[in-house]
């Protein structure tokens, strides 16, 4: 399969490589995928006090489109607000890679992957409120 | 360059998959050559001496193949390859013993080309049993007794598998096969000039060949068809009657020649070959072992030929290794099946789990590979591999302790 410069660039010299405090209340995580598939994807975004995004890493087992994928949306998000984040679409990614027909998945993973982990911060977020409100 | 001698050039990457194809022996380029010029002649052709002489290369070729299985030239028939040869096997005899025999036994590990063809004759009316294979690759030969029946015309088992390079046991298959009255053919496209054949003491009736895996030119196969006693079969390309009247058609005659002259090369050098081979397999293994953990060879290791390896680097995704090795031809699987994003069938039916499945690669080795390149690709794959896994959210998980089956993973 031929891939395009852009591609090959994210496979080489990904960016964002690591892992997060999963733990950490400003740390939303998202994992998709499936081994048996062949991707997995984990996602983490760190969210400031000023509601930005300021940090993001991830981890991919899978192929080079998938690698590729995940590292770019890293970059993508980063200094976007958490809504802004929302609106990155597949076809994005797939178009700004280029990707090959039959890896178009490789970037529904990667849109999955930052939905699931702003899911996973804002569900965090409610229930600190919840607690808060609780406590007061 | 010189064309007639040289296997690679120095750009290119080191050659790591020779159960997909082999480069051609230089030695067998230079027999075949003059067949392409002055020696062109029809080899059907009787009424002259060009005719005769392009016989002549043909049969001597004949003979060569024959000498490499233990077999009589007149049983041998030349075809397109070893897919034609299984096609024209399998459903030659099923067609033409169709009246007192209807079922086939098969492996579900066979080559795409055996599995289409029994599927083929599947609609056609006949019933076909698929064996699984066990955990190392090979068949129960229990379970190959029990569903032999005098209903079996044929019992179709690959010599060698052409994923994980396996030795399926053919003498007591074969037996099996003459006591129970059923035909045995075998696809030995991966086994011929690797591992010893011989028809008479492993009982085969049938045997496909291929040109292109044994260092001879593409496009050429043999089938050997037993004589004593006669197997018959109906033919795929009627014609001109050539070949027994098994395979119409003029015969590519530097092809044969170059088919021959491989067989005969395979056989000279097979022992000591095949010590060379086994060396340099050990040694890419312990260079990996050494330097990896996690690693696992799909497949018998010890009924296995030595040309083969079939790794499984857990927690890396095989597609992307093989985009990292840009050094290194290797595949993850079969040629025939490398478009799909399919793990491999073969690879499935040993019950590795699908998740190690996407992490293998199959690596081959060959007449042309060097123990220089070998430590090559051994750093080359511990580098890659290492560098995947530090971004592999399951190694991160499996170091952490976390079971990976534990997890409920969405499919997509």
């Amino acid at each position: 399969m031929t891939y395009s410069a852009k591609l090959i660039d994210h496979y080489e010299n990904p960016r964002n490589i690591g892992s997060l405090d999963k733990n950490s209340e400003d740390v939303g995580t998202g994992l998709v995928g499936a081994p048996a598939c062949g991707d997995v994807m984990k996602l983490q975004i760190k969210v400031g006090p000023d509601g930005l995004i300021e940090d993001a890493k991830f981890k991919t087992f899978g192929c080079g489109s998938a690698i590729a994928s995940s590292s770019l949306v890293t970059e993508w998000v980063k200094g976007k607000t958490i809504d802004e984040a929302e609106t990155i679409k597949n076809t994005d990614i797939a178009k700004h890679l280029a990707l090959p027909p039959v890896k178009i998945h490789c970037s529904v993973l990667a849109e999955d992957a930052i939905k699931a982990a702003i899911a996973d911060y804002r569900a965090k977020t409610v229930k600190k409120d919840e607690t808060q409100e609780a406590a007061e | 360059m010189n064309v007639l001698t040289q296997i690679r050039r120095n750009d290119q990457p080191i050659y790591l998959d020779y159960q997909a194809t082999t480069p051609m022996d230089p030695r067998v380029l230079e027999a075949m050559m003059p067949y392409f010029t002055y020696k062109f002649g029809n080899p059907h052709s009787r009424s002259h001496s060009y005719g005769w002489e392009a016989e002549e290369g043909v049969e001597k070729a004949r003979a060569q193949v024959a000498k490499l299985i233990g077999a009589d030239e007149k049983e041998v028939i030349f075809t397109s390859g070893a897919t034609e040869s299984n096609n024209l096997a399998i459903r030659g005899v099923a067609e033409f013993y169709k009246d007192r025999k209807n079922h086939i036994v098969t492996t579900v590990t066979e080559h795409k080309c055996v599995l289409d063809t029994c599927r083929h004759l599947e609609q056609q009316g006949f019933e076909v049993t698929y064996l699984p294979v066990q955990k190392n690759g090979l068949i129960d030969l229990d379970a190959l007794r029990a569903a032999v029946t005098d209903k079996t015309v044929v019992v179709s088992i690959m010599a060698v598998n052409n994923e994980i390079g396996v030795i399926q046991p053919l003498a007591e298959i074969g037996k099996i096969c003459r006591e129970k009255k059923a035909f045995f053919h075998t696809d030995a496209a991966q086994a011929a000039g690797k591992i010893p054949l011989d028809v008479e003491a492993m009982n085969i009736d049938l045997m496909s060949i291929s040109g292109h895996k044994i260092y001879g030119p593409k496009g050429i196969g043999a089938l050997y068809v037993r004589r004593k006693p006669r197997v018959r079969l109906v033919p795929l390309i009627v014609g001109g009657g050539q070949e027994r009247g098994f395979r119409s058609g003029t015969l590519p005659t530097p092809l044969c020649v170059g088919l021959g002259e491989a067989a005969e090369i395979a056989m000279k050098e097979m022992d000591a070959e095949s010590k060379r081979l086994a060396k340099l397999q050990a040694r890419m293994l312990k260079g990996l072992n050494d330097k990896l953990t996690d690693i696992h060879v799909n497949g018998d290791l010890d009924h296995r030929i030595p040309g083969n390896l079939n790794i499984g680097f857990a927690y890396v995704e095989g597609e992307s290794l093989m985009m990292g090795i840009k050094g290194l031809s290797v595949s993850s699987g079969s040629a025939c099946t490398s478009a799909s994003l399919e793990p491999s069938y073969v690879l499935r039916a040993l019950g590795v789990e699908e998740d190690m499945a996407h992490t293998s690669l199959r690596i081959g080795l060959g007449r042309f590979t060097t123990e220089q390149e070998v430590d090559t690709a051994v750093d080359e794959l511990v580098r890659h591999v290492n560098k995947l896994r530090a971004m592999s959210p399951l190694w991160e998980m499996a170091q952490e302790g976390v079971d990976i089956k534990s997890i409920e993973w969405a499919a997509h």
